[in-house]
This record gives C-alpha cells, sequence and structure tokens, in this order.
C-alpha cells in the first residue's frame, strides 16, 4: 500500500540524510560455511541505550542451504525521489539478498518485526538464467526505475547449467515492485567481460562497474596460476545509464590484480569516486585509486589516479598460509572500503594485515590518513579490546558507516573459500563497531559479538536499518 | 464554456503544475545542479510545453470526434475510459518509469510530454472539453468558437489547453522558485502529499462528472 508522505528514510539529498537519527537496528548477512544448515539474516541490537545492545537480537533462517548470502541491497531508497519519475510513497521495506554461491535471490519483509524478518519472496535461479543471462548475484542497489543486480557469471554458469564460459557477468534489472526479473541491464557491453560492483553518478546519468572474476576464478579460492598470470579483474568500466552503453574502459595496469568496490562521491555535482585493488602482483601492496574526469571537466574522458598505497608487512614464512608463504610478507589485501556520506571519510579494510584506517579524502586526490585500528590478521591475530585474552583470527573486512558518520560496524568473513585459503584454521566470526568523529576512532567496548554469538555462521555484509553510507544516492546536492 | 468550468479548467491546471511529478522538482534539481536560477527557469516553459502537447492532444481528439459523433456518446464514452484508467492509477503501484538527469531542453518538453501523458493529465480535463465543446456547437453566449464545425471544435480545443496550461505554468513556476529560493528540498520530507493518489481520485470524479452530465 503506498504512503501518504514520502518514506522518512528517503533523503533529498546527502546533507540532509547526515542528519538522519541513529540506526537502532543492523542486519547482517551470515552464511553456513559447511553448507549444511540454512543461511540466516541476523538482527543486531545498535542502541546504545537498550539492554541487548551489541547482540543478535533476531535470526531468520532462509528456507534453503547453500546459498552465501554476501550482499544485500534495499527495494526503495532515496533515489525514489529523483525528479525523472518520483515515487517516494514507496516504502523501504524489504531487504534484497542474493545467494552468490547458488545465484537465489530472497526479499526479506522487515516491516512488520523489524527484529523478525520473513522471507516475502524468493527468486529461483533459472529464472536470473533465463531472463537476464546471469548468475551469481552480488551486488544491489536501489535505482530509479528498477534493481540493479551486479551478477559475476553468465547463464552457463549457474549451477546445473551447461558448463563452459561461465561468463560474461553483468547487471539484471528487476521490477522494484513484482521483484520479478525484467532482463539484462546491458544493450552494449563493449569490451566488458568481468563483473563485480556497479554504482553510478546518478545526477550525471553514469554507471560504472568493476572487476573481480567469473565464477568459476574465484569459487574454490584464488587460483594462483591465474593471479601470477594477472587474468584477474583490473578496468573499469563507464557507461551510458540512459542508453544502457558501454562508453570507456579504463585499465588501472594488470599488475594491479581485483578491482573491486566503487564508492562514488554522494554529492551529485561530483564526478569522482574511490575503488580498491585488492594486491599489486609485483610488491603485494593493496591500493586505493580516484576515478575521475580528465582536466576536472564535466564531458572530459574518464581516467584513475592511484591516491593511496598500502605496502605489505614483511612476516615469517611460517607464519603464513600455503598460499602466501613464498612471499615471506602479508599483504593488507584491501577487500573493502566505504565513503561517508558527506563524502569527507573514506574507510579501508586491510583484511590480511588485520587493519581497519580511517583517510581524509576532503581532498580526494590527496587522502590523509587520520586514524586506524588494529584487529585479527593473518600473522598478528590482535584482539578487540573488550576480550584482550581472545586472539581473532580474519580481520576487518565488510565495513558500514552510518549516515551520520559517527559509527563504523566491520565484519570480519570475506568469501567462504577464500576465508579458507587465508585464515585456515578457522576465520571464525566477529563484529566490530567502532565510533568516529574528529576527535578519534577507536572501538566501543560494549559491541563485540563474537564465535557463539552467531551460532556458527560466519558473518558478512551489514545493513543499517533505515539506509546507511553505501545504501542510497541523491538527485539533489 | 460556462465561468463555472473556466474556474475548473484553472484549478486543474494549478493542481497538476503543483505536483511536483510534473516538472517544478525537475526544474529545481537543474537549477540546483549548477547552483544556477537561470536553469531553474530555462526549464519551466519546456516543461509547460511538454504538458501542453499532452493535454492539447487529448483536447483536440475529443473535441474533433464531438464534430462527428453525438455529444452524448463522446461524454459516456470519455466518462468511461476516465474512471477506468483512474481506478486503474489507483489501485496500482505502477508509475512512470524514467533515467535521466542530462537533459536539453527540448528532450526535457519531450519527458513532460510522456509524463503528463502516463499520468492522463489531458484526460483528467474531458468533462471540461466537452462542455467547452457543448457551448460552441449550441452557439451559446459563451461560445468560444468560430461555428458549428471542425474549426469551432479546433479553437475550443486550443482555448482548454492554453488556459490549463497557463494556469499550469504559472503554478509550477512559483513553487519551483520558492522551493529553489525560500524552502529548500526539505519541505518534500514533510509536505508532499502523494498526489498520485488524489489525482487518480481526481480522475474517478471527472469521469463520474462526465458520465452524469452526458
Amino acid at each position: 500500500m503506498p504512503l501518504w508522505k514520502p518514506d522518512p528514510t528517503f533523503y533529498a539529498s546527502p546533507r540532509d540524510a547526515v542528519s538522519a537519527p541513529p540506526e537502532r537496528l543492523a542486519y547482517v548477512a551470515a552464511f553456513d560455511p559447511a553448507a549444511e544448515r540454512p543461511d540466516a539474516l541476523l538482527v543486531l541490537d545498535t542502541d546504545p541505550d537498550s539492554a541487548s545492545y551489541g547482540t543478535v537480537v533476531g535470526r531468520t533462517d532462509l528456507p534453503h542451504t547453500g546459498d552465501e548470502l554476501h550482499h544485500m541491497g534495499w527495494n526503495a531508497c532515496s533515489s525514489a525521489l529523483c525528479p525523472y519519475a518520483p515515487h517516494p510513497h514507496v516504502e523501504r521495506r524489504y531487504l534484497v539478498a542474493p545467494g552468490l554461491r547458488s545465484s537465489r535471490i530472497y526479499f526479506l519483509d522487515v516491516k512488520d518485526d523489524p527484529r523478525s524478518p520473513t522471507v516475502a519472496k524468493v527468486l529461483e535461479p533459472e529464472e536470473l538464467a533465463k531472463r537476464a543471462g546471469y548468475s551469481r548475484p552480488h551486488t544491489v542497489h536501489c535505482g530509479p526505475e528498477g534493481l540493479y543486480v551486479a551478477s559475476l557469471g553468465g547463464a552457463d554458469g549457474w549451477p546445473g547449467g551447461a558448463g563452459g564460459d561461465d561468463g560474461p557477468g553483468g547487471i539484471a534489472l528487476l521490477d522494484h515492485d513484482s521483484f520479478e526479473v525484467l532482463g539484462r541491464w546491458e544493450v552494449d557491453r563493449g569490451p566488458q567481460h568481468l563483473a563485480y560492483d556497479a554504482w553510478w553518478h546518478i545526477a550525471h546519468d553514469v554507471l560504472v562497474t568493476s572487476e573481480w572474476g567469473t565464477p568459476s576464478m574465484i569459487e574454490d579460492g584464488v587460483v594462483g596460476e591465474l593471479l601470477l598470470g594477472r587474468k584477474y579483474g583490473h578496468a573499469l568500466h563507464f557507461w551510458d545509464m540512459r542508453k544502457r552503453r558501454h562508453v570507456q574502459r579504463v585499465d588501472l595496469g594488470d599488475r594491479h590484480q581485483m578491482a573491486l568496490e566503487l564508492r562514488p562521491a554522494h554529492d551529485p555535482t561530483r564526478q569522482y569516486g574511490f575503488v580498491n585493488v585488492v594486491v599489486d602482483v609485483e610488491d603485494l601492496s593493496s591500493s586505493i585509486w580516484l576515478w575521475h574526469r580528465e582536466g576536472g571537466g564535466k564531458d572530459g574522458p574518464w581516467t584513475a589516479t592511484k591516491v593511496v598505497t598500502i605496502p605489505a608487512e614483511p612476516a615469517p614464512a611460517d607464519a603464513l598460509p600455503p598460499v602466501i608463504r613464498p612471499f615471506g610478507a602479508v599483504p593488507p589485501l584491501v577487500t573493502d572500503i566505504d565513503l561517508s556520506v558527506d563524502d569527507r571519510r573514506l574507510y579501508v579494510s586491510c583484511w590480511g594485515t588485520g587493519v581497519l584506517k580511517r583517510y581524509d579524502v576532503t581532498d580526494p586526490f590527496h587522502p590523509v590518513e587520520d586514524g586506524s585500528v588494529r584487529i585479527g590478521g593473518i600473522v598478528n591475530r590482535t584482539p578487540h579490546p573488550a576480550a584482550p585474552d581472545v586472539p581473532l583470527s580474519g580481520g576487518p573486512q565488510m565495513v558500514e558507516v552510518s549516515r551520520d558518520g559517527r559509527r563504523v560496524y566491520v565484519t570480519n568473513s570475506l568469501y567462504r573459500a577464500w576465508d579458507d585459503q587465508f585464515y585456515p584454521d578457522g576465520v571464525g566470526a566477529w563484529m566490530a563497531r567502532l565510533d568516529s568523529s574528529d576527535d578519534g576512532f577507536g572501538f566501543d567496548r560494549r559491541f563485540f559479538p563474537h564465535g557463539d554469538d552467531f551460532g556458527g555462521l560466519r558473518v558478512h555484509q551489514t545493513r543499517l536499518q533505515g539506509g546507511d553510507a553505501s545504501s542510497d544516492s541523491y538527485c539533489y546536492p | 464554456m460556462t465561468d463555472g468550468s473556466l474556474a475548473a479548467l484553472v484549478v486543474l491546471g494549478a493542481f497538476h503544475g503543483l505536483n511536483p511529478a510534473m516538472g517544478w522538482l525537475f526544474a529545481v534539481a537543474r537549477g540546483l545542479q549548477e547552483r544556477s536560477r537561470t536553469r531553474v527557469v530555462q526549464a519551466l516553459p519546456a516543461i509547460a510545453a511538454g504538458h501542453a502537447a499532452s493535454v492539447g492532444a487529448v483536447a483536440l481528439l475529443v473535441a474533433l470526434t464531438r464534430s462527428v459523433v453525438a455529444a452524448r456518446v463522446v461524454a459516456v464514452a470519455g466518462g468511461v475510459v476516465l474512471v477506468g484508467f483512474g481506478l486503474w492509477r489507483l489501485l496500482s503501484s505502477r508509475h512512470f518509469r524514467w533515467v535521466g538527469m542530462r537533459l536539453s531542453l527540448p528532450q526535457l518538453a519531450g519527458w513532460s510530454f510522456l509524463m503528463s501523458s502516463a499520468h492522463g493529465a489531458g484526460l483528467m480535463l474531458l468533462p471540461l472539453i466537452t462542455a467547452s465543446g457543448r457551448g460552441a456547437g449550441t452557439g451559446g453566449a459563451h461560445a468560444h468558437g468560430l461555428g458549428h464545425a471542425a474549426g469551432s471544435a479546433v479553437s475550443a480545443a486550443v482555448f482548454v489547453t492554453g488556459v490549463h496550461t497557463l494556469a499550469m505554468f504559472a503554478t509550477a513556476g512559483i513553487v519551483a522558485l520558492l522551493v529553489y529560493d525560500v524552502l529548500g528540498l526539505r519541505v518534500l520530507r514533510a509536505a508532499w502529499l502523494n498526489l498520485d493518489r488524489v489525482w487518480a481520485v481526481a480522475l474517478v470524479g471527472a469521469g463520474a462528472f462526465a458520465l452524469v452530465t452526458a
């Protein structure tokens, strides 16, 4: 039923969104690494005044097993206020949660009891393959005219599919009312074959995509020969969002393997964004790149500039898992980044070394590191200050920032097969919350669910109730 | 056309102009994007032109049909279409879909035409168009027509479209500048009533009126 007033969680501009009230709940995608029990959507209490603060207060098991829940998106967000097709009287009500391994997509209703979401619809992998030609749905974004679901694999790659070439990955467009698959988004994909993330400069009709690998390149773990052969993705693609056509490929250079998370400026008048590269095969460093228009104009060609390099940390070989033992160093493995809604701060997860960094990116060309915490890590196993005797496996991975920019949430699992490669003695499961302000950046000692708190599941992406720094896009400055 | 229906025409124009979906919001967005009031003002005539084309097409179609088919038939058929369309708008959750912020002014006029047509902006005026045609057809005191045939129908359609669009343009312009210069977009959160539902009810009402008075 449509609302009489716009959904109160929609904000016209990022300036307004910053004044949003603090989130009371967080939704976390959790999966069973053995694929024997169902994956689950976990609900965590994030209200510091609540008696159950920092604990799991709700859990919705999915009806199947082996999905590997990963990322999630909302059915509707602030883009519903965009002036060319406004429909702000819909509700932000459903979390759209793809199973990255099963290619199933769940629609979870969080309205009636936000602490106990219900499964409203399940979209089967056959539908996605038949109608859009894709599998391994990953990122979900609420666009002005439908749900954009970036998918890693082609239709032949879906479980039980014909096999063979398992690309290209791309974007499936879903109807945001019926949740049916409308079809393949791309009209002309140009040279794009590998896929990972997708987002946009919505007020400039520009869509951006990044590259990881096709399902066969990632599902059994990182493949050494492919990595050293520089076969993983290392380019950005820019698209005309209206015509759905490929416009330009920007190559970061093939030593920069795996260009993943796309964090465009929230300010719709700006045309720049950040992307993380997981590993430079020549020195194991990670890097952050800034994409922007050449010469700073409005319509010039796109280019990308490396603005941050994070070096590997030397380590004794016997402290390293087999996959990186020959290198004698821990790669930082920057696997997620997140940009605050005011575009002032960038958070960077170094999953290998166990570091979460904060950069001041007020000048996006010259990020300044102004905060850093250690937790977990392949070698260091740094504990959380709330449990200083518990060495932690895994590292800061999915990072999410509240709309007001004051709180940062982080979980520790990357992806089942990769967890097992880099943390072979068990990646564990933990989640932390940090306070972030001009005065500092540090752990909230009261918020540290870990281990059995998650019932044996691993935890991946966090979505905050009402929206967060990576869920909404805005058409007005 | 009576004074009453003239007033109704103006009121409906203002109602259409007030609806953010009909274009003033797009004008404001264009201005905010470049921090330029000129861009707001430039957009408004293009939006009004698209709206006029959409409304005018319906008005012309109805008026011309009326000049060859009995008035009662047109009114009844139109009323049925209106009620049906209004109910569909009321019950369906579908909305106009479009992607694209960076439109040239002609493209903006095209967008406005499509947006107005999808909302049935012209249909809503149907009872007034048939009323205006009736005035011309009978050669009444308030007739604005040229005669008894198509010419009269066309001029009636042009008159209806013109008055309506002027009211729409004036309202949209005032609201756009008020929001751009004074209120800011925060007003949307509190004041943006679901006009699409009001709109659908208005469509049904207009259809019912056409049927009752046919």
